[in-house]
């Protein structure tokens, strides 16, 4: 096919300014049309290179969508069982203190299955990072309902929404795990727009420089959407998500070198 | 006098069509094709020469697929 509007005087090796990083493995991502785990991949491998330290970063990840993960980082990963992955993730980091660790966990991964190990990991002050994707349903196996899933939000195993005198509140893991002692730095992001995909990638940045100083744990929370999950289109998806999730998972840091940010109280719908 | 314009480079056969990019392009450069790819996906094409190279559709890019160019033009 002929592409319209080509400038060939700008189109030259030496006027790129952007294109996918290298450290992507060159095959096309296996995730659903416009979903976040792309942007966030591409970013933690962007932030790699940036660092320059491709041979020194060990990830891990366990079972949901994150899975894929090391069949596109071009880097040394580990497989954990369901939930385990901060676990592993303390063994590696132990083991190899010099070395740079991340896990990356969906939410039915970290919220549900592995809150013990999560909380556990952060209240020892473990040296890693964790990398936690929230899109409130357990993606991977048909959009069941996860412990994130909002009040009122239909999943295959909620059809006539989130029933909460039934099913319970959805868990704020983020706010719950900042409360520890060994935590220091959270915040929570998004990847949907330009300007939320960089914040993303400096508090990726920010996260991963910590690891240096032996301080703890750093815990980025990306609330992400799951477009097929949640039946929507990728831009109505986002839409939804700027307002429903946002309210409710409000963006933004929440502690910073060890210190709770001050905020105002955010409203709660329910 | 010289201009800085900008380029896009879309990997058609990669692109899955989510058209995310086009809610995040400030000149409305991007539109989605009639034709589809390889996979039966409607692509992101470029529709007009206002780009300016500001990387947006190309950074919520999910695939990545689209490369920018930024460089003077001599109109």
């Amino acid at each position: 096919m002929e592409e319209p509007f080509v400038k060939t005087e700008i189109r030259k090796d030496e006027n790129i300014v952007y294109k996918r990083t290298d450290l992507l493995v060159d095959r096309p991502l296996s995730y659903c049309p416009g979903c976040g785990h792309g942007v966030v991949h591409r970013m933690l491998m962007e932030t790699l290179e940036e660092m320059d330290i491709q041979d020194k970063t060990i990830g891990v990840s366990p079972v949901g969508c994150s899975v894929l993960a090391y069949d596109f980082m071009n880097i040394d990963m580990l497989g954990a069982a369901h939930g385990r992955a901060p676990a592993l993730a303390t063994a590696i980091k132990r083991l190899w203190p010099d070395k740079f660790v991340f896990t990356y966990q969906g939410d039915g991964d970290l919220a549900a299955i592995g809150t013990a190990e999560t909380i556990h990991a952060c209240n020892r002050g473990e040296n890693f990072t964790i990398i936690f994707i929230n899109n409130g349903i357990y993606g991977m196996t048909g959009g069941q309902m996860a412990p994130t899933t909002l009040p009122g939000m239909r999943s295959s195993t909620s059809p006539y929404g989130r029933d909460v005198p039934t099913m319970g509140h959805p868990l704020r893991i983020t706010e719950l795990i900042s409360n520890l002692p060994g935590v220091h730095y959270v915040t929570r992001q998004a990847v949907h727009t330009p300007s939320h995909v960089r914040k993303t990638k400096k508090a990726i940045r920010k996260a991963l420089e910590q690891q240096k100083e032996n301080k703890g744990i750093a815990f980025i929370e990306v609330v992400s959407n799951c477009n097929s999950g949640w039946k929507m289109t990728p831009v109505q998806s986002n839409k939804w998500m700027e307002e429903n999730m946002f309210p409710f998972y409000p963006l933004g840091d929440i502690k910073v070198d060890g210190k709770l940010v001050e905020k105002k109280e955010t409203v709660v719908k329910e | 006098m010289a201009k800085i314009k900008g380029d896009i480079l879309v990997n058609v056969e990669r692109c899955k069509g989510c058209e995310v990019c086009i809610a995040a392009c400030p000149s409305a450069t991007i539109a989605m094709s009639k034709e589809v790819n390889g996979k039966g996906y409607h692509f992101a094409m470029k529709v007009n020469n206002d780009c300016t190279g500001c990387m947006n559709c190309a950074i919520v890019c999910p695939d990545g697929v689209i490369t920018v160019y930024r460089g003077k033009v001599s109109e």
